[in-house]
């Protein structure tokens, strides 16, 4: 089958769905891959790349004429109609808010695979360009905050005297979130973050940002892996908090979205009025209605008191290079998932939860939505008291410990009272030898335990003394006794085995250990 | 010969044993430890032959002067076998490959087991023995014959000759109570009528060496093929006891010493190993994992494993700046430590930094792993203990799980009512990619399905490790 890759037809729009690297592994999954003049050369790859990876250059109709169409952006409806019938569309389309684009798509007996369907299961992460863009667009969210801060992020003491580090607040540890929060960092800043979900405070802490909770006892927990809307309650404890941090903080980064719904306003009118003049915010909803109030889509406003709010919707596509290689490495994920026998043959299977959640027409079909999958990466509730349930192995009682001790010893003295002399010496040699053995074993280097094991092979070949003695007893008064030469010859045999070839063979092993 | 010179020499040799083991502690004083253990050993073995030779038994407080020259034949019993023996364990140390050495450690086993067997018939066959000596003996040839019989199943079954799943018979743990009852019992009869009945004492002592020879078959043949690090340290314990208990049999305080070394020492292996399996012993003897068909973990459905090709495995490696290796029995059946050396040396050329980690358990003996790699010539100071490297996967990029399977079980951690559940593990899935190498999905030996392999960021590169590794090797 043929894969063809549109130049893609927004006018902001720099991003390509294939790269040259990408298009070699589709190629290597069987698939022609016919590439639309100059449709990387926004992102910086050119049309000479793309042929030596294996594509072929072509004109517009001819790649979007093809079995397979992977593009970025939804088609316009000229694109729609320049698609030969029963073909494979793949590309975001934002299947919530676009039921008519959906129905025009069945129309003309398409399948569509939609790239922002990915359900949140751990095995679709490697397809899931929700997530790849949110990485990028949180990047670029700091990297836009930056450029319009008139400060360091990172704090300085220099000969002119001492800069304070700024201070970041984060809203939202979803993948954007983190994204920004490690580029925040990375560039110096004090960063504080928060996100309705309480079971991502560790995440937050782990790159290296304070996590402020919300004190209310209204917590969510997340069944599908996206954040819902929150109760009253919890609404108004969150709003005092975002009202505390405003007025601390030099750079406010919001990244709440909910799928399917306008995005919830976090910072009012009123928050934004106490920010110091000078800090920025960055509304990374600003396409979905915004989490800022005042906050308008691609543009940047400076308020009154010289805050300004940036509401770009186009943050990966501001890396597009990157943006197109991570969204290139999705859909080469996508089509090895499509491709199972690797011979260019797109094969849908509609059991398959991912491609199920992701074909929102199916031959002329609108199957959106899909059924339900619960996914969770939070526990399941259930989960938590079948684990605090656990015993906890109990202490043992020391009486108990002292009294075994006690009778043990009881024991052994008497066993010592009932032995003759000679045998009390012998137990005394043994004690001690077990108890130093202990220690001394106790400190032989872990990788070294095979050696031990042939160490002690060869010094246990000791027992050779007592056939050695054996035989002094083997021709008393001159008359050889057979039987007890021939054991004591085979004892001498078998021990002196144990005792040259086990240390030989230690001596080797050792010799071969050697440092770097 | 004087009893004093004997005496003296046995103490220092039992002093140098211990300085031998004590200089395995480090790598730095390995090598002087085994070369001290060698000079205690010629040392005894000089002060024994003299003894046996010229002064034909001496005994505390008498000096024996040799009466005559020593018998032409005496001598040469003395140095034919040992010169025999020698050789044959010399040409065999210098030959065994390093993946076979478990089977080489328990063929030693078995001739220290058979010897203090020996010892114990020769001691009785001398005649007149005391109640207490009796009793001595007893006890040394049934250890001996444990060890002997033990060790040659451990052999045959780490060297394939045998197959190495565990021997289920019907009441197997109630037939080693048994046999061990009919020891016991035979003991005290044999104690209390060896002196007046010598021959009756010769057929209670030729049963109870039967019995023990065949409850050590037995008793290792119902252990399957993983536990093998227990059994053998299990085994390297019991052929020190038997040379102990020789040593109570003959008076001689260097058996007793050097016996107590080695007893204790595969003691604290064998509790190391049990540790590391999160096992107790008494189920280990009791019968292998998954043996009584109810701990199998339910069939789960994980979802679908992803896998790799070598050529992208090479591209990983080589974006990566960390990467640990994981090996595990699988590295040593097939022959992989030579091309994973090479890999290492690969990366570290190109800055990667390379380490291993090493779980306890992995191979078939305890350290067995790190053996393989050194002679590999991976240098030791790269080479990591599980709990060394535990928490240093999280910082790195990635993992190579080469032959290892239980050992790097997630659920183990996660899943309470999986049958390894609470089993100390490489946490190799924290890491930001982990490779595994493997034949098929198959379960490992303890017959639990790994999780790991459906972790998102797991990838799975089948077909033979050597193979793969040296495809590796070709792409990078």
């Amino acid at each position: 089958m043929q894969i063809g890759i549109p130049l893609e037809s927004l006018a902001e729009e720099t991003r390509v769905a294939a790269t040259p690297k990408s298009v070699a592994q589709l190629v290597k999954l069987g698939y022609k891959v016919a590439v639309e003049t100059g449709a990387g050369a926004k992102a910086s790859y050119p049309d000479e790349e793309y042929v030596s990876a294996g594509a072929e250059i072509v004109g517009r109709a001819t790649a979007w004429a093809c079995d397979v169409v992977v593009k970025i952006n939804p088609p316009t409806e000229a694109e729609i109609a320049a698609m030969s019938q029963g073909a494979t569309l793949v590309c975001l389309i934002a299947a919530p808010r676009s039921p008519q684009l959906l129905e025009r798509l069945a129309s003309r007996r398409l399948t569509v695979l939609a790239m922002d369907s990915v359900p949140r299961i751990s095995r679709a992460q490697s397809l899931d360009v929700i997530s790849s863009m949110a990485n990028i667009g949180g990047y670029r969210a700091v990297i836009e905050a930056a450029h319009e801060f008139g400060s360091f992020f990172t704090g300085q003491v220099t000969a002119a005297g001492k800069v304070p580090p700024a201070k970041v607040f984060v809203s939202g540890a979803g993948v954007a979130g983190l994204a920004a929060i490690g580029t925040a960092r990375a560039l110096g800043a004090i960063v504080r973050a928060t996100d309705i979900r309480a079971e991502v405070a560790e995440q937050v802490e782990s790159m290296g940002a304070d996590f402020v909770a919300v004190e209310s006892g209204d917590q969510q927990q997340s069944a599908d892996g996206y954040a819902k809307e929150a109760s009253e309650a919890y609404a108004e404890a969150a709003a005092q908090m975002y009202a505390q941090q405003s007025k601390e903080v030099d750079i406010v980064i919001t990244t709440a979205l909910i799928p399917g719904r306008p995005a919830p306003r976090l910072i009012t009118e009123e928050m934004v009025a106490t920010m110091k003049p000078g800090s920025v915010v960055v509304d990374m909803a600003a396409g979905a209605g915004g989490n800022v109030a005042g906050s308008v889509a691609d543009e940047v406003v400076t308020t009154a008191n010289g805050v300004k709010i940036i509401g770009y919707t186009d943050l990966p596509s501001r890396l597009p290079t990157q943006a197109s290689q991570l969204f290139a490495t999705n859909i080469v994920n996508l089509m090895k998932l499509v491709t199972p026998n690797q011979d260019g043959q797109l094969v849908l299977d509609l059991n398959d939860v991912v491609q199920r959640s992701m074909a929102v027409v199916t031959a002329g079909e609108v199957t959106w939505p899909p059924p339900s999958v619960a996914v969770s990466i939070a526990p399941a509730p259930a989960a938590v008291p079948a684990v605090v349930a656990k015993p906890e192995p109990k202490p043992r009682d020391p009486r108990l410990m002292y009294g075994a001790m006690g009778v043990v010893g009881v024991l052994l003295l008497l066993l010592f009272w009932a032995s003759p002399a000679s045998l009390l010496s012998h137990f005394l040699v043994l004690a001690l030898a077990v108890v130093i053995g202990y220690y001394v074993i106790g400190n032989v280097s872990h990788s070294l335990h095979t050696p031990l094991m042939s160490e002690t092979n060869a010094i246990s070949g000791i027992i050779v003394v007592g056939s050695l003695v054996g035989l002094q007893h083997a021709a008393p008064e001159g008359v050889v006794d057979w039987p007890i030469l021939a054991l004591s010859v085979a004892g001498v045999l078998l021990a002196s085995i144990n005792v040259f070839g086990g240390f030989t063979v230690t001596h080797r092993m050792l010799k071969m250990f050697r440092k770097g | 010969m004087s009893y004093s010179l004997q005496q003296g020499a046995f103490i220092i040799a039992g002093l140098l044993f211990i300085l031998a083991l004590a200089g395995l502690s480090k790598h730095e004083t390995s090598q002087r430890g085994n070369v001290l253990g060698s000079i205690g050993m010629a040392a005894a073995l000089v002060i024994t032959i003299l003894g046996t030779v010229l002064g034909r038994g001496g005994t505390e407080g008498v000096t024996v002067e040799a009466v005559s020259a020593p018998p032409a034949w005496m001598i040469a019993a003395i140095l034919v076998p040992l010169a025999v023996g020698g050789v044959l364990g010399v040409v065999k140390a210098r030959r065994v490959e390093m993946t076979g050495m478990p089977e080489l450690i328990a063929l030693f086993h078995s001739f220290v087991g058979l010897a203090a067997v020996l010892v114990g018939w020769v001691a009785y066959l001398e005649g007149d023995t005391t109640k207490l000596a009796a009793g001595e003996l007893f006890v040394g040839v049934f250890i001996g014959a444990v060890t002997f019989t033990g060790s040659i199943i451990a052999y045959l079954k780490l060297s394939a000759k045998m197959n190495s799943k565990p021997l289920m018979l019907p009441h197997h743990n109630l037939i080693n109570l048994a046999a061990v009852a009919a020891f016991l019992i035979l003991t005290v009869v044999f104690v209390l009528v060896q002196g007046d009945n010598r021959p009756l004492g010769y057929v209670l002592l030729a049963v109870m060496t039967l019995i023990s020879l065949a409850l050590g078959l037995h008793l290792v043949a119902s252990i399957g093929g993983g536990d093998m690090p227990v059994v053998v340290s299990m085994l390297n314990s019991y052929s020190g006891w038997a040379a102990a208990a020789a040593g109570f049999t003959l008076n001689n305080d260097l058996l007793i010493i050097t016996g107590a070394l080695v007893g204790s020492s595969g003691a604290y292996l064998r509790y190391i190993m049990c540790k590391a399996m999160n096992r107790n012993f008494i189920s280990v003897i009791a019968g292998g994992f998954g043996s009584d068909g109810a701990v199998v973990g339910e069939a789960k459905d994980y979802g679908s494993h992803r896998e790799i090709s070598a050529p992208e495995a090479a591209e990983l490696l080589k974006a990566a700046s960390s990467v640990i290796i994981t090996p595990g029995y699988g590295m040593a059946v097939a022959q992989a430590q030579g091309a994973v050396a090479d890999l290492t040396a690969k990366l570290r050329a190109l800055g990667v930094e390379v380490r291993f980690g090493i779980h306890p358990v992995a191979g078939r003996l305890p350290g067995h792993m790190n053996v393989l790699l050194a002679e590999a010539k991976v240098p030791y100071d790269i080479v990591l203990e599980m709990d060394e490297i535990n928490d240093d996967f999280e910082s790195t990029d990635v993992v190579l799980v080469i032959g290892a399977n239980d050992t790097v079980n997630p659920a183990a951690q996660e899943d309470p009512t999986s049958p390894i559940a609470g089993m100390p593990v490489l946490e190799v899935w924290k890491a930001q990619q982990v490779i595994v190498f493997k034949r098929s999905m198959a379960t490992g030996y303890a017959g639990v399905q790994n999780p790991l392999f459906f972790k998102p960021n797991a990838a799975m590169l089948f077909g033979d490790a050597k193979q793969r590794v040296e495809d590796i090797i070709k792409a990078l």
